[in-house]
Formats: C-alpha cells, structure tokens, sequence
C-alpha cells in the first residue's frame, strides 16, 4: 500500500495549494517592505486569492478556509478582529452566486469582475472599519488600496492561473 | 438516505447545500461576533490574536532580515555614488554636534551640582530590550505593527518603544515571542505630551493618518510651526523629555504634528521599560477612548468664555535639551 500512500499525499498537498497558496500572500502582504508609503496602499493580496480560488476552485476552497484567511489576515495585520473576515465571506457568497459569469470568459472578463467586487470589498471595509470605530476613516487610502489590488491582480492571477493548470491538473 | 449514481441532484445534493448555507450564515454571525468582542475589548479575542501572531512570528522573522539586508545592499550602492556629498554634510554636522557637546557637558556638570544642592531624586532607570519590526503597519486598517519580542523578553503592555529619533509608539498586546506596537499615529493612540519650550500640556490623538493632532492644550497657548513636541510624563506611562515631534502646520483648530520617527523604515526598535506601571495596566488598559476629542473642523464660535484665559509663561531656564534615552 506505499505507493497509494504516498499518492495520496501527493493529492493532498495538491489539494491544499491553494489555501496555502493565500497563506502565502497574507505574510507577503504583512512582511515590512520599508517602501515610503507602500504601508498604507498595500494592495489586499489575500481578497485577490479569496477570488481567484473561489472562482476556479471552489472544491479545494471551502467556506472554512475563507474563515480562517481572514482570521489569519486581520490577526497579523492589526486590523478589527473579523473586519476582513467578513469582506472574504460576503465576496465568497457574490461569487458563487455568480460564478457563471467568469467561467470559460476571457482575462479581461475576469479583471472587470475583479475590479466589481473588489470596489464592493473596499467599500464594505470602508463602512465597517468607521462603524468600529464610530469614526469617519479618511477614504483616500482605502481608494489607492482598490486601485493598487487593481493594478496588481492580473500578476497574481497569472501566477495562480499557471500553477492551477500545472500542479492542481 | 438515498443513494444515487451520478446525474440528477440527489437529497444527499440538497442537504449539503442547505447545510452549507447555514455553516455560511453561522460563519458570517461568528464574524460580525468576534468584532463585537473585539470592540468590547475581551481579553479572550486579544489571546486569540496573540496567540495566531505567535504562531506566525518566527516564519515573518525569518523573512524580515533577508528582505532587510538586500534592502541594505542596495542601499549602500546609492550612498556609494553620494559620498562625497555626505562626507561633507556629516564633516558640517559633527562640528555643530562638537558645539553642543560642549554645551551639553557643561549643563551636565552644573545640572549635577545643582541635583546635588537641592538633594534631587532622579527618576527611575530605564532598561532597553531591542526587538527586531516583522510586519508593517497594518495599511489602512490600523497603524500598529509586530515586533518581535514578547513576555519572554519581559516586554509588558503599555511600555514606550523609541528609536534613537524619538517615540514610536507603546505595547498594546503582547503574547510569548512577539507583541504589537500601537503608533501614535493610530486612531486609538493617545499621548501625553507638551510643547518643549513653552512647557504646554496637551494630549497628542492619532487619526489613522501620517500626522497626529494636538488636542486638550490649555486655552491661550501660543503654537507655531516648529515647536518641538516631547513627552511629559503625565499618567506614569512615558517618562518626560522623549521626543514625539515637529508641529508642522497650525489653523484654528488644529495643530498637526509631524512624528520624528518614520514608521515605515523602522528596522529596530527599543522597548523601554523604566519601571512605571502608570495607568496602562492590562485590567485600565482602554484603547477605545471615545473619539470626539479630535476637534472637529466646523465648530460653531462660543461668545461667551466661561473659564478665564490662562497664559503658559515659560520658566526661567526651560529651555533645556530632552535627555537621549
């Protein structure tokens, strides 16, 4: 029984890609660059995960791992506790909603969906984050964020694209 | 149960759709509960975080110093090729800096007799723990950031963290290996301090922005651009004298400060403990001060000044330099 152990190992590491894969890009985005200014506009890495894998692997990524993406995410980065949790949950559910709408369509398809929710995410974090602090939070950086994540998510989603069709097959 | 082949969707399908959607809501609940908690400043929720930033903080420390020392590589290249200018601009600084350390030693001699004359206490000695910075500042969300020293280093909530330029910020959090550094550029930050010549109290308030505003100054005070604002020591939180920072602009009604420290080039810190407890213990410690102290930029003119005008006269001999930690 070797063999079929060590396929399934194989398997599952696959499988688990992705969600580690948003690990990834949570610490990446945490990680001090010492870029003047880059601290306050650094571009949401994770949501850009959260979309990718909800689009195109909704299998290998279950509502639980969203759940603790965003634990993990508001935990390192200081933010409110359960903030970006609940923007990863509420795009998680738009998506598949309308997941049809991305599938088998070209980039520039998924770019504009991109850029859809993530306006809707940034938003949302927006209201939520002065709520918290019963407080108007400036909205200047949460709009250079959105157009940073913006400029950054056809990168990403090349990476992610590539490995989805080499290593998850 | 029934069980079918592949094909139509089955009662299994149906179920596990209706259950999903209810992890789904639960999940959402559970949520919008943790920021409650949070706002509510349980210690549970704080632990939590702790703990997970434990978890993560060798692999970002480990990260951190080779993304540094490239950093650092490409940094000497560029002062390579402006040599000779910074030869000259610290050939001019160490000569004003010789200047002052006469003075300074000349003060010190005297600020010793005098200390001994009126048989003065001094306050307590400070001891430093360096602690390497592992995350940037939370970007927009929050202005904080991990270091990476915890209990195992003695460091303790409410303790000041300074570099050699001036305050950074204090502990809010701290778990076994690494804890969090509230800048005083955050929303919830506030900071006693006063104008360094004149002596004026105030509180410093962070806005999630680049510069904090100075708040609560007794009426009268005269500010201008360039004042230097330092601790003063109110609340036996800070010692008095660390250096915050510049006022940089002043209108009617706000007075912004320019912070000394850039945070985000901070490589290392200081955390300083000089055996205050103040009021920053865990069980006082309140974060979440209610907000309407930032002064609000439409206020309507009061006629009528109930308190009399107090003048802050500065004292013979205040001008004296912050002590360097």
């Amino acid at each position: 029984m070797k063999p079929a152990f060590w396929q399934r190992l194989d398997l599952w590491a696959r499988n688990i890609s992705p969600v580690g894969l948003t690990v990834i890009l949570i610490l990446l985005s945490v990680i001090p660059t010492h870029i003047p200014g880059y601290a306050s506009i650094v571009p949401q890495l994770a949501l850009m995960g959260v979309f990718h894998w909800t689009v195109f692997r909704p299998d290998l990524f279950p509502i639980w791992a969203v759940f603790a993406v965003g634990i993990l995410q508001d935990s390192l980065s200081g933010a409110p506790m359960g903030l970006n949790t609940i923007v990863y949950l509420t795009i998680f559910g738009v998506i598949l909603g309308q997941r049809r709408f991305f599938l088998g369509k070209t980039f520039w398809v998924e770019w504009l969906g991109f850029s859809i929710i993530c306006a809707g995410a940034a938003v949302q974090a927006w209201l939520l984050l002065s709520a918290y602090h019963v407080h108007l939070v400036a909205p200047g950086p949460v709009m250079f964020q959105y157009l940073m994540s913006m400029g950054f998510y056809p990168i990403l989603a090349w990476v992610m694209g590539r490995w989805q069709r080499s290593v998850l097959r | 149960m029934v069980k079918q082949g592949p094909g139509a969707p089955t009662r299994v399908d149906v179920i596990r759709n209706l259950l999903q959607r209810f992890a789904y809501l639960g999940l959402i609940l559970a949520a919008f509960g943790l920021m409650m908690l949070g706002k509510a400043e349980t210690v549970i929720v704080e632990e939590v975080r702790a703990r997970i930033n434990d978890a993560f903080a060798p692999i970002m420390e480990a990260v951190a110093e080779p993304a540094e020392t490239v950093r650092s590589y490409l940094n000497e290249g560029r002062q390579l090729i402006e040599l000779h200018e910074e030869n000259k601009r610290l050939t001019e600084e160490n000569q004003r800096l010789l200047q002052w350390q006469t003075a300074a030693r000349k003060i010190q001699e005297e600020n010793e007799i005098l200390r001994g004359l009126l048989n003065y206490q001094t306050g307590p000695d400070a001891s430093y723990q360096a602690a390497r910075v592992i995350s940037d500042d939370g970007g927009i969300f929050s202005e904080s950031m991990l270091i990476y020293a915890g209990a195992r280093e003695g460091v303790n909530n409410g303790q000041a963290v300074i570099t050699g330029e001036g305050l950074v910020g204090r502990i809010a959090g701290i778990a076994y290996r690494s804890s969090r550094v509230l800048l005083i550029t955050d929303l919830n930050s506030r900071i006693p301090v006063m104008i360094e010549s004149s002596r004026a109290r105030g509180i410093m308030a962070g806005r999630n922005e680049d510069k904090p505003v100075l708040t609560k100054l007794p009426p009268g005070t005269i500010v201008s651009p360039g004042d230097r604002i330092v601790t003063s020591g109110h609340g036996g939180a800070f010692p008095q004298g660390v250096p915050v920072g510049i006022i940089s602009s002043v209108d009617d009604v706000t007075v912004e400060v320019t912070p000394f420290v850039d945070s985000q080039r901070l490589e290392i810190v200081r955390v300083v403990d000089y055996g205050l407890d103040g009021i920053l213990d865990r069980h006082r410690l309140k974060t979440d001060l209610p907000k309407n102290d930032i002064p609000k930029k439409i206020e309507a003119p009061s006629p009528v000044k109930a308190e009399p005008m107090r003048t802050v006269v500065p004292k013979p001999g205040a001008e004296r330099r912050p002590s360097e930690p």
